[in-house]
């Protein structure tokens, strides 16, 4: 505070403001929140499909996975995830252009085919269970199997749910038009069919 | 703007109607001293632990608690002192602090970060419920006994019978999840909600130490939650994660624990870094000198830190070149750690020092993490953590780095930032006594474990033999031990004295330049009258000096 005399206060008020140009483009902050969750949760799947790889082949005891798991089954199921990425992004595209109706209609395809997925992998492990006797303690495979799918399972559970809420929310003309909540659950269930990719070639491909 | 005082009355009338005031508050600062006084309590309780424990190594051979009680005791110890001192004491001074370094209202999801703190308080809580719940049907052990790193078998339903290692896994899965919800919540707030004009190269340092903690903490803790759930199936559902006999490998657990362990101990020391980055220029009256080399190394540590884990494991066998591959990290990791050694050093020299009690204990803090860092360097040597490991070398060194280091600096950030949380500043009559009881019990308590240590007393172990040399550096430890605690009560009573007898503190009592200082003391709820701009690293000198401000020099 010593040495402020107005005069030599307007003088440097006078230099050019080194950070005037440059406003902060700051990003919107749910859309951080998101992607640093997704990060952990990344974190949390890598955790557990690196227990998997590391199981390979170390049973003492069979059902193996060779002997386990069948292929055409698991094969539609991904096709089913896989495509309900691209009707996920049909709704947010329809929805940015104000289109709303078909932003619902997509949606709903988008849960239908996710409820698909969640039957198929229903399928798969009732077969599983009774055909082949794998269990959470039957062996190692079945402890590292149900333990990684039953995870990527919940998270589509949960990703359902979420779609679900912003359908009634849409449909409801709920949701303002600037809304990032649609597009954050769009990222969420990009990454659960990440994640599936990941999940079909470590289990399915390199492990069998 | 209103004044500190009325926000004072305000912070005192809201502590009568508590149940609005403060359980239900999604305001950052309500929160972060809810952090802090948490933590006050569970210190107390891990301080009790650890004197405990020195009674009991006062004579070889001594039955003062038995060898199970021992075993709890530092398991206690350990996980409380990790899990519910230091990290909700960062929780709390970051959610203080932050937003008001960057000039913000609150973070970016004031629920999500209520959400975090009522998870580790939950977890604490479940974890000294142990005490009186765990006993089960089998009413076999009480609290949690498998220590803070909990390697398997010791957690498998065979070696650990009763509920105590659940509650282990139950309360330290939720104070992860807190801990990784307060992550979130701390990048987006720094990334997205800064004053106009405050970019990245002058934001106050503190802020990045806690830009990068917080990604460190996205990382660490979902592997270990995805590890403690691992053992909650495997105790529970029957599956064989860590089960020799099925084909498993019990060595996948200390691998996934020290992934999350070591990023861990950088989740814990990167705050500290952060508030003695801020507090030593302010009291050598000097900028802090190297700012940029500050920042890239801590993003250096940031990084480097994700890959020295199996350190902890040079014992369990592993092939020579992992022992190489880790053991070349973690001198690496001293780089950027001595590149800030040397920038505090430098801040210091040529500076008008100003021995207030928080720059006693920052000092305290450089020299105590310094024996600390090269005990450090010296386990990285693989045959020297083979002769060394597990024994109370170890505990002397990271002691001197978690308590020497980490727990000095948050007592000098509890001096310097008190008088801005409750518009008083902490007595230095009793502050002098606590500095100095603290400085030297520690060391009391702490030298003479490397002498103990080198002399081939094991870690873990509730007692020793007679005449080996051993009684004389334990009854130092548990002299030194007892000061600490004597040391510790000072601070307790400046605390709650000066709350109400402090000297009034006004805005800005330490003549300081970070935002935090613009505003009242306690600030206003919402922080800010008006969003400051911000044009250098010293925005409140700019203010105070407009004639000659930073950002013409910068």
């Amino acid at each position: 505070m010593s040495d402020s005399s107005p005069d030599a206060a307007t003088a440097v008020a006078r230099q050019p403001d080194p950070y005037a140009a440059d406003d902060l483009q700051l990003l919107d902050p749910r859309k951080v929140g998101m992607a640093c969750f997704l990060c952990s949760e990344a974190a949390f799947f890598t955790t557990l499909l690196v227990a998997y790889g590391l199981y390979i082949g170390q049973d003492t005891s069979g059902p193996t996975p060779a002997a386990a798991l069948s292929l055409p089954l698991v094969s539609i199921n991904t096709l089913l995830l896989l495509s309900s990425s691209g009707t996920i992004a049909a709704a947010l595209n329809a929805r940015q252009n104000g289109r709303r109706r078909a932003c619902c209609t997509y949606l709903g395809f988008t849960i239908l085919l996710g409820s698909l997925f969640l039957l198929g992998t229903g399928v798969e492990w009732q077969a599983l269970i009774s055909d082949h006797g794998l269990t959470l303690s039957r062996n190692l495979f079945g402890s590292t199997f149900f333990t990684l799918l039953g995870f990527h399972a919940t998270h589509v559970g949960i990703g359902l749910i979420l779609l679900l809420t912003v359908l009634i929310l849409e449909a409801r003309a709920c949701l303002p038009p600037d809304s990032s909540a649609p597009e954050l659950v769009g990222w969420y269930w990009h990454f659960v069919d990440g994640v599936w990719v990941v999940v079909f070639g470590v289990v399915y491909v390199l492990g069998r | 703007m209103s004044t500190g005082t009325e926000n004072r009355t305000a912070l005192q009338a809201t502590t009568a109607s508590w149940w609005d005031g403060w359980l239900t508050t999604v305001d950052h600062k309500r929160i972060g001293l809810m952090y802090l006084v948490a933590s006050c309590v569970f210190m107390a309780l891990g301080g009790l632990e650890a004197l405990l424990m020195r009674f009991q190594l006062w004579q070889p051979n001594l039955e003062l608690v038995s060898a199970g009680t021992f075993n709890q005791l530092f398991t206690m110890h350990g996980t409380t002192m990790i899990f519910f001192v230091v990290m909700p004491i960062q929780a709390g001074m970051a959610n203080y602090l932050v937003p008001l370094m960057i000039g913000a209202r609150d973070v970016a999801f004031p629920r999500l970060n209520a959400f975090g703190f009522w998870m580790f308080l939950f977890g604490g809580g479940l974890l000294y419920f142990s005490y009186i719940g765990a006993m089960g049907l089998y009413g076999s052990g009480s609290a949690p006994d498998i220590g803070w790193y909990a390697y398997a078998p010791l957690t498998s339903p065979a070696f650990s019978r009763g509920n105590s290692t659940d509650y282990w896994l139950l309360s330290t899965l939720l104070a992860g999840v807190g801990s990784v919800s307060f992550g979130i919540n701390l990048i987006a707030t720094i990334v997205t909600m800064r004053a106009p004009g405050m970019r990245l190269r002058v934001m106050p340092l503190f802020v990045w130490m806690m830009l990068v903690t917080s990604g460190l903490i996205l990382f660490a803790f979902p592997p270990f939650t995805a590890a403690e759930i691992m053992i909650l199936f495997d105790r529970h559902l029957g599956t064989h994660f860590f089960d020799t006999q099925a084909g498993a490998h019990g060595l996948l657990w200390q691998h996934l624990f020290w992934f999350f362990g070591h990023p861990e101990v950088y989740i814990l020391a990167l705050p500290a870094f952060g508030m003695i980055s801020e507090i030593i220029p302010v009291f050598s009256r000097k900028v802090i000198f190297g700012y940029s080399s500050m920042v890239a190394a801590t993003v250096g540590i940031g990084f480097i830190s994700m890959s020295v884990w199996a350190h902890h494991m040079f014992t369990v066998g592993m092939t020579s070149t992992l022992d190489l591959f880790f053991s070349g990290a973690t001198f690496l990791v001293a780089v950027p750690t001595g590149i800030k050694m040397f920038n505090w050093t430098a801040t210091l020299y040529g500076g008008k020092l100003n021995l207030t009690v928080p720059m006693l204990f920052a000092l305290g803090f450089l020299t105590l993490f310094l024996v600390g860092g090269l005990t450090g360097v010296m386990l990285a040597v693989v045959p020297m953590d083979w002769q060394l490991s597990d024994s109370y070398f170890l505990i002397g060194h990271f002691h001197f780095v978690a308590f020497g280091g980490i727990l000095f600096a948050i007592m000098a950030a509890y001096y310097y930032w008190y008088p801005k949380m409750t518009g008083r500043i902490l007595g230095r009559r009793l502050g002098l006594w606590h500095f100095w009881l603290q400085f030297i019990g520690f060391n009391l308590t702490f030298v003479p474990m490397h002498f103990s240590g080198i002399l081939g007393m094991p870690r873990r172990v509730y007692t020793y033999q007679a005449d080996a040399g051993l009684e004389i550096w334990n009854q130092i430890s548990t002299v030194g031990a007892v000061i600490t605690g004597l040391g510790l009560l000072c601070f307790v009573c400046n605390l709650v004295v000066s709350f109400r007898y402090g000297r009034v503190a006004g805005d800005d009592p330490w003549n300081a330049w970070t935002l935090e200082w613009a505003t009242s003391s306690p600030p206003p709820s919402y922080n800010f009258e008006r969003i400051p701009s911000v044009k250098s690293r010293r925005p409140l000198w700019d203010l105070k000096h407009p004639t000659d401000p930073d950002w013409l020099h910068e």
